[in-house]
């Protein structure tokens, strides 16, 4: 098993050195002059010329890349401009924010649209059906920017009964001890009760949010997936021998309905990880989204590079555990090297 | 009551709703002193001289360093608070000081005051931070040469508690540029213990405060928070009510615009002129609107390529600039109009003495050769203003037969744009620091041709006029200097003022002592809360 993983793990290193050499060369091909921005109004051309010498654009694209390459060697992202810190710092900072906030509504939207998907492919043509098919569609049609300024309009603004939206905790509230750096279990880890009542109710609507969006892909899926297991050979088996309903539907079917969805909750994860930008900027999460954003529009190179970099190794450390969980789920499912 | 697993699942989801009121209670007394300030992005350093500091870096050097001298607080003629003079100073670190018999030094006298580390502040660290601003190169050496204080050789060190300034002309904005966030007072032995060996230390002083101001930096978390303690032993000045700020950065608008409405923050800057409209005609918080001095949005026409080179079609250009609609569609009141100026004054910005009139500009474009196409450009970055500005100028311009296609430029990219100076059409706001006429032409019509000229302006007997003033020592030359320039930029309109926009700031009804600053940053050292 951990030789498979092994094996696996090496023949993601060319992938790894591919998203290295055409994340440089995208950034440096990204219009925008990074010095001229960061010499700030009132910058005079010679102002500009010290401070992209000072940056090393300077010298030619080779040059640059040996010396970012040698610099991510020693775990050097380098430093970005728009937060004027290290890079590695940044990321370390948001990358449990994202994730948390990621994590809590991904489990959201599981806890409803397992369920929905199963019932849904159960009774299949039922109101439940219908229903499953509408919450799917308005999930995923409504833009998150929208659903989350609605739920915070709704419950902040008229209601009063959420936080106000401003970020992750309180602003009087005080961070817990960093272990993991996801605030619902470095509370809990350090028994602060008020913090973690704190962290939480920030969570909820951020969360809902992100929920909402990810209930499509995994309802359909499910439901999908259910229906041609329930259609299966051994389904019918099972119930010609007399099994009752729902050991047929937990345990035969469920089960082996799981592995597209497990693949999809991957793709799900992965892709919210890094693109919930506007949910981020809703509720003042301070997530790696907004930050790659950010540097985006300033044309900031390190902190693009650092991010699509972490995004990359976080995919495959992904896929990774997703390929082992098959093994779990389906044990006829070999791992390959 | 059993504790079954449904049960257990309900409280816990409902205990974040629960035992809200009881924690608030028990932190009110703190909330009294602590000021909430929500805003868009937070600074990127500490260090406001350095290289490629953002805009919020300015409250930073405000609010926890000390200058010199420092700009009076005169009240906004509309109410609200206070703004500044930029003519009256007053001492911050100067106790006095005294300009010398042949105009041509100015020597301060220090206060006894320490720095946060309790050393006490002398000339040395002055000279040493001027010096710092001077050489450290970027905004901060051009910001200090705008009011010619040019080189380490012009401060000097008298005693510990005297320090002189030797100018190198007689310039009236050396003073004044005294007071702007960049000639700040470091602890300079504190920074170069630090420094690593660097002359600047600056990457300690990114990261640190290293100052005396009124107050000390608690904790900053770039993108996130930056906390802010009063510095109890500040003698600069009254000492500020407010023990406590918190400056959140909150990206969007709309979230700053309920927190600010719900009362669960305090101020709230750079929200969309719509919403400050809408909060001001609501009545539930103060919004405090300053005409930004020094501070007009224009349509810069270029005047070395393309069809603006002709003089007549950029009057035509100010003739149809549907200058009311602007402001209403695009400022929703909050700024002032630059159309029909009568008389040329001694002031910056002021109306041009052209209104919207079609058949004026129509005569004109057929009078330079009739119908072409042009691009109109501006900085993504300030689209909720400039682009219904863009819009309405695209559609009046077509009245008179100049098609205009619009180009949104995003942020990184802007700079680049206007450095090229090839656009025919560039919609940008540009303020200046210090209020007064000359240094508005100085950045943005002048023949040194700063990335601010971006209608690339040249005119020899423009330059000739601008420098004049600058350097004018005699009210009434410097008077005639003025008017004889905007009179020639009135007629020459290498750039269409459009307006002077308000610099608004949302207030709770219990926050008092608002100051307005050149710098555009809060001023936490006079803000007040009420109970």
């Amino acid at each position: 098993m951990l030789r498979l993983i092994g094996q696996r793990l090496l023949t993601t290193i060319p992938s790894i050195i591919g998203v290295i050499i055409v994340t440089f060369l995208l950034t440096r091909v990204l219009p925008g002059d990074t010095a001229a921005y960061f010499a700030g109004p009132a910058a005079s051309p010679q102002a500009i010329i010290e401070i992209r010498s000072k940056l090393g654009l300077d010298q030619p694209l080779p040059v640059q890349f040996v010396s970012y390459v040698t610099a991510l060697v020693k775990g050097d992202l380098g430093q970005s401009l728009t937060t004027g810190q290290p890079v590695t710092k940044d990321l370390a900072a948001r990358l449990p924010a994202s994730a948390e906030l990621t994590l809590a509504g991904l489990l959201l939207a599981m806890a409803v649209a397992l369920p929905l998907g199963v019932l849904a492919a159960v009774k299949q043509g039922s109101w439940i059906d219908h229903l499953c098919r509408v919450v799917a569609t308005a999930g995923v049609s409504l833009p998150v920017f929208f659903t989350g300024l609605l739920l915070v309009y709704v419950f902040y603004f008229i209601l009063g009964w959420s936080p106000a939206p401003l970020g992750r905790l309180d602003v009087f509230a005080s961070e817990p001890p960093r272990v993991t750096g996801l605030f619902l279990i470095d509370s809990l880890l350090a028994g602060e009760w008020e913090t973690f009542r704190a962290a939480f109710s920030q969570l909820i609507l951020p969360a809902l949010t992100l929920g909402i969006f990810s209930l499509a892909p995994i309802t359909r899926m499910t439901r999908a997936s259910m229906l041609a297991v329930l259609g299966a050979d051994f389904v019918r088996t099972a119930r010609a021998s007399g099994l009752s309903g729902s050991k047929v539907i937990g345990t035969y079917a469920f089960r082996n309905a799981m592995l597209p969805v497990v693949t999809t909750l991957g793709m799900v994860f992965s892709f919210l990880l890094g693109a919930n930008v506007l949910v981020e900027k809703v509720f003042a999460w301070p997530g790696v989204g907004s930050y790659a954003v950010e540097a985006l529009i300033a044309s900031d190179y390190a902190p693009i590079q650092g991010f699509v970099l972490t995004m990359a190794i976080l995919y495959v450390a992904l896929n990774l555990m997703i390929d082992v969980l098959y093994g779990v789920i389906d044990p006829r499912v070999r791992l390959e090297g | 009551m059993t504790i079954t697993r449904r049960t257990a699942i309900a409280a816990g989801l409902a205990m974040p709703f629960v035992a809200r009121s009881g924690g608030a209670q028990a932190q009110a007394p703190s909330r009294a002193e602590t000021l909430l300030l929500v805003q868009e992005y937070g600074p990127n350093s500490l260090d406001m001289q350095g290289i490629g500091s953002s805009q919020p870096v300015n409250g930073v050097a405000l609010n926890c360093y000390d200058r010199l001298l420092r700009f009076k607080p005169v009240p906004i003629p509309t109410g609200g608070g206070n703004q500044v003079s930029m003519g009256e100073l007053e001492g911050e670190l100067a106790e006095s000081w005294q300009v010398a018999s042949d105009g041509m030094s100015c020597t301060f006298k220090l206060r006894d005051t320490t720095f946060h580390s309790g050393r006490k502040v002398t000339a040395k660290d002055v000279k040493w931070s001027l010096d710092r601003a001077c050489t450290i190169g970027g905004f901060a050496t051009t910001q200090m040469n705008a009011g010619s204080l040019e080189k380490p050789e012009q401060f000097v060190v008298v005693d510990d508690n005297t320090f002189r300034v030797d100018f190198v002309r007689k310039d009236k904005m050396t003073l004044p540029n005294l007071a702007v966030t960049i000639p700040f007072v470091f602890d300079s032995e504190l920074a170069i213990a630090n420094s690593g060996g660097d002359p600047h230390a600056k990457e300690y002083l990114k990261n640190n405060i290293a100052g005396g101001g009124a107050f000390k930096v608690e904790s900053w978390k770039p993108g996130v928070e930056t906390i802010y303690i009063r510095n109890d032993a500040w003698k600069s000045g009254k000492l500020p009510q407010l023990r406590r700020i918190i400056a959140r950065d909150i990206a969007s608008p709309s979230t700053r615009r309920a927190l600010m409405e719900r009362g669960d923050a305090d101020v709230s800057y750079g929200l969309p002129p719509k919403d400050f409209k809408d909060l001001l005609d609501a009545g539930k918080v103060n919004v405090v609107g300053v005409p930004i001095p020094n501070g007009v949005w224009g349509c810069y026409l270029n005047t070395q390529v393309g069809p603006f080179k002709d003089v007549r079609l950029r009057q035509a250009v100010a003739w149809v600039m549907p200058y009311e609609k602007i402001l209403q569609a695009s400022l929703f009141g909050r700024g002032v109009s630059m159309a029909g100026g009568t008389a040329p004054k001694v002031a910056w910005p002021q109306p041009f003495p052209y209104t919207s009139d079609t058949a004026k500009a129509k005569a004109l474009v057929d009078a330079a050769g009739g119908p072409f196409s042009t691009t109109l450009y501006f900085d993504a970055g300030n689209a909720t203003v400039a682009e219904p500005m863009a819009v309405l100028i695209k559609e009046a311009l077509s009245t008179i037969g100049i098609t205009v296609e619009i180009n949104k430029v995003p942020g990184a990219n802007f700079r680049t744009e206007i450095a090229k100076k090839t656009n025919p059409m560039v919609l940008n706001r540009f303020a200046g620091w210090l209020d007064y006429p000359e240094y508005y032409l100085f950045w943005t019509m002048h023949g040194n041709n700063s990335i601010f000229n971006i209608a690339a302006y040249q005119n020899p007997a423009l330059d000739k006029l601008v420098d004049a003033a600058r350097f004018a020592s005699d009210k009434a030359d410097y008077e005639g200097n003025v008017i004889d320039f905007i009179k020639l930029v009135n007629a020459e309109v290498p750039m269409v003022p459009i307006n002077q926009p308000t610099h608004d700031v949302a207030l709770q009804k219990s926050i008092g002592g608002y100051q307005f600053q050149p710098c555009r940053e809060p001023d936490f050292r006079y803000l007040t809360k009420g109970v």
